[in-house]
């Protein structure tokens, strides 16, 4: 059974810090599908849509039938563990520092024989294995093979946490406390296990109601944060930039603006300025010294969240300004992504629907409520996704968007 | 139903001119080097000139970019029929194979084949991690361990499925480092104990360290030509009695423990007019000593599954009631990327011809060579044999 880990000691500021160091990342165009749908959390094989047969490794064509209609689609992973090793030697730097490493051959109840990393609490073949698809510290999916049923400390396994970005005895930054929201992310991070959490707040003149009560927990400590002033990115970066091993970059300005209602682009800009320039202050401050923490032991820099928003994806017209700075938004976390892979800190985007707040009163349910959000975003750390839609109307629109986004630009324009 | 086509048999078919480029573990010099000094050592030994040759087939990993056709401008031969055969330990078979319908049918008189490769200090690193398209997309990724793990795989499953254990493999593996005692270019002639085998360092469990093949750099070559030209050349040489070869055989078996040769072994031995019990040695493809096993009980020595208790019965030094992988083997000559495919059938060359570099398999008059190649993502591919009868001269 896994040993639970311990919270970290201390650093010691003499030793170097171990560099980052990626799996192997290469890919065939094809196999990128499992990536795709593995980033969702989702494990998806190619099924021949003319026989059914599943396939492994991914294929340009059916190894039975040679149709080329392969569709990913989502597999349940059961099979059965056929053989088993314990590496002890890699031609790989990543895996030669990590050595030993467990992996496995596993026979699915859907066909294909897979080679997968597996969990230190697989029995011994020929056990009952479940296997997934996770993402790797490049980025990749690659394949896990899980106990038939969870086992306590689960998470804990020294290879799967190389894949997931559980906040456990991790540090964090929030970078807005005091939204319904902000204060949900941080009590989730909490209750997920999370060593500090550093609590970003705005404007100090005006007092909202919750931020406090917040900061009277063990784990937070309020530091004020202006999104709008570079100066003060780079002071909280300096005093904390070294040690964040999540970022979760909640800060939002949001108003119900199209482009005639409002004359004059100030709330544009404000919206801008934080949505969109915010994350880029922040992801020039924070973002090198996250990257360069990438291996640094058991609670290494692993992930930077973004709230971004549905509407990233597709103008909601009587949001329509909102919804520019949030796509404004996902094309620099893109970027970002790439910039942080290196370090193999996860870029994770949240993609919500209207959030129960106050800046969505005028809008029908249902809505996100904030606590649903927070329990999303931390379950994406936990199981290492990178893309999360969470809520009813979040999924139902990323679902058009993904059958046709000129189709679902003219829902919204009737919206 | 008709079942496969006849296939004509190799009357007058001489293989001839063994030739090892001695190996060594690193090499500064390119695949290129390697395959010359194997042409300029064949050409010697036969007395040719370059010009007699007329067909050329080549092996080789670390050729890239170049392709035989490129080999040839750059050892400035102009040959009419050229094969480029790149399927790793199955290699030397293939070669065979194809040389010899290219004789026969008139399409090449002398083909020259040759197999070798350098071996950098990194280079078995990048060989490994841009292999196959399988292997860099589902293999690779998962802990880079190279064949290694694979076979760890194999071995694993195979020790469960037929209650092997470790000293079985070992006693292969002791055996082959007794054999390569006597033979001048093996890298690795210390001579190993049981115990030695026994506590190696681990690598990928079940295997330890004597398990694994060592990379090298070297060459290993011969030619295919008539038996008249042969004797007018005054060329020793062995005879082909029958050749097979498959690829991806079994692909619905979950896990390899068979190779294409349980499939057209009946082929092989009636082609030959032989069976297992004429066979005078077995010169196996023995990167890891299961694949050993799975030949042995493939090609009809033993039963599936009875392997272990083979090995229990049997001695498998040169002198011995099974003698394997004369030279030493793989494990222990090293294995020299695309060359290791062709050391068994160059070894089984010189013992048929009456000239082994070191010890001689007492009365061998019929060899069978086997070869396996081509760990795609998580079993060999090719699967090849031939069966070889000495006397001609």
């Amino acid at each position: 059974m896994t040993e639970p880990i311990a919270r970290p000691r201390r650093k010691n500021p003499i030793l170097r810090t171990r560099q980052p160091i990626l799996p192997p990342w290469r890919r065939s165009r094809v196999a990128l599908g499992m990536t795709a749908a593995a980033a969702e959390g989702r494990f998806e094989l190619q099924v021949c849509h003319a026989c059914g047969t599943t396939q492994y490794p991914p294929r340009e064509a059916c190894v039975r039938c040679l149709s080329m209609a392969l569709q990913w689609r989502e597999r349940s992973g059961a099979g059965e563990l056929l053989a088993q090793t314990l590496l002890q030697h890699s031609h790989d730097e990543y895996f030669r520092e990590r050595v030993p490493w467990r992996l496995g051959m596993v026979k699915l109840d859907d066909g294909p024989t897979v080679v997968v990393h597996l969990h230190g609490d697989v029995p011994a073949p020929s056990a009952r294995v479940r296997v997934g698809a996770r993402l790797d510290k490049a980025g990749m999916a690659v394949l896990v093979g899980f106990p038939d049923e969870d086992v306590p400390n689960m998470a804990d396994d020294r290879q799967l946490r190389e894949m997931t970005c559980d906040p456990k005895f991790r540090k964090a930054l929030v970078t807005d406390g005091k939204t319904a929201t902000g204060q949900a992310l941080v009590r989730a991070l909490a209750a997920a296990g999370a060593d500090i959490i550093w609590v970003g707040y705005a404007e100090p003149w005006k007092k909202l109601p919750g931020l406090e009560e917040l900061g009277e927990l063990p784990q937070v400590t309020l530091l004020p944060l202006e999104l709008t002033d570079a100066r003060s990115v780079r002071e909280l970066a300096a005093q904390i930039g070294g040690k964040v091993d999540i970022l979760v970059n909640n800060a939002e300005h949001h108003r119900a603006h199209g482009i005639a209602s409002r004359h004059g682009t100030d709330v544009a800009q404000a919206e801008m300025e934080i949505n969109y320039f915010g994350m880029l202050r922040l992801a020039q401050e924070f973002g090198p010294a996250m990257r360069s923490r990438g291996a640094d032991g058991q609670s290494s820099a692993v992930a930077w969240v973004n709230l971004l928003s549905i509407f990233a994806l597709s103008s909601f017209p009587a949001h329509g300004t909102f919804s520019a700075s949030k796509a404004a938004a996902h094309s620099l976390s893109q970027c970002l992504r790439t910039e942080m892979r290196p370090g193999g800190v996860r870029v994770i985007n949240v993609f919500p629907g209207p959030i129960d707040d106050e800046w969505n009163q005028s809008l029908p349910p249902p809505k996100l409520s904030p606590e649903a959000l927070a329990r999303a975003v931390v379950g994406a750390l936990q199981d290492g996704i990178e893309d999360v839609y969470p809520g009813d109307v979040a999924q139902e629109w990323r679902a058009r968007w993904q059958e046709s986004p000129k189709v679902l630009e003219r829902e919204l324009a009737l919206a | 139903m008709n079942g496969p086509s006849r296939r004509a048999g190799y009357d007058d078919i001489a293989v001839a001119v063994p030739v090892t480029i001695p190996y060594q573990r690193y090499s500064i010099r390119g695949a290129h080097w390697w395959l010359a000094r194997a042409l300029a050592e064949l050409l010697a030994a036969a007395g040719l000139a370059k010009q007699d040759v007329d067909g050329a087939c080549v092996s080789s990993f670390l050729l890239f970019p170049d392709t035989a056709v490129g080999l040839m401008q750059h050892l400035g031969l102009s040959p009419r029929w050229l094969d480029h055969v790149p399927m790793g330990g199955a290699s030397a078979v293939v070669a065979l194979r194809r040389a010899a319908r290219a004789v026969q049918s008139g399409d090449a008189s002398i083909v020259a084949c040759l197999a070798g490769d350098t071996n950098h200090v990194d280079s078995f690193r990048h060989t490994v991690a841009s292999f196959s398209q399988f292997a860099r997309d589902a293999v690779y990724p998962y802990g880079s361990g190279g064949p290694n793990a694979s076979f760890a795989f194999l071995t694993d499953y195979y020790m469960r499925a037929f209650g092997a254990r470790r000293e079985d493999f070992g006693k292969l593996c002791v055996a082959q480092r007794a054999n390569a005692a006597s033979f001048p270019h093996a890298l690795l002639r210390k001579p190993l104990t049981m115990a030695d085998y026994l506590d190696a360092r681990p690598i990928a469990d079940p295997l330890r360290l004597f398990d694994c093949v060592m990379p090298c750099a070297g060459a290993e070559a011969f030619l295919v030509m008539s038996a008249d030209r042969a004797r007018q050349l005054g060329l020793p040489y062995a005879r082909v009695l029958a050749t097979i070869e498959r690829h991806n055989a079994f692909p619905d078996d979950p896990i390899q423990m068979r190779g294409g040769w349980a499939l057209d072994r009946d082929e092989l031995y009636a082609q030959a007019a032989v069976g297992p019990a004429d066979v005078d040695f077995l010169q196996a493809y023995d990167d890891y000593p299961v694949i050993t096993l799975m030949q042995i009980e493939d090609l009809g020595f033993c039963e599936k599954g009875a392997g272990a208790a083979f090995v229990r019965q049997h001695e498998f030094t040169v002198e011995g009631s099974f003698p394997l992988n004369t030279s030493g083997g793989q494990l222990s000559v090293g294995q020299a990327g695309a060359a290791g495919g062709y050391l068994g059938l160059v070894e089984a060359l010189r013992q048929l011809t009456g000239r082994p570099l070191g010890r001689p398999v007492p009365g061998a008059r019929i060899g069978l060579v086997s070869g396996f190649g081509m760990i795609n993502y998580d079993r060999g591919l090719c699967s090849g044999a031939a069966l070889l009868a000495g006397g001609g001269a």
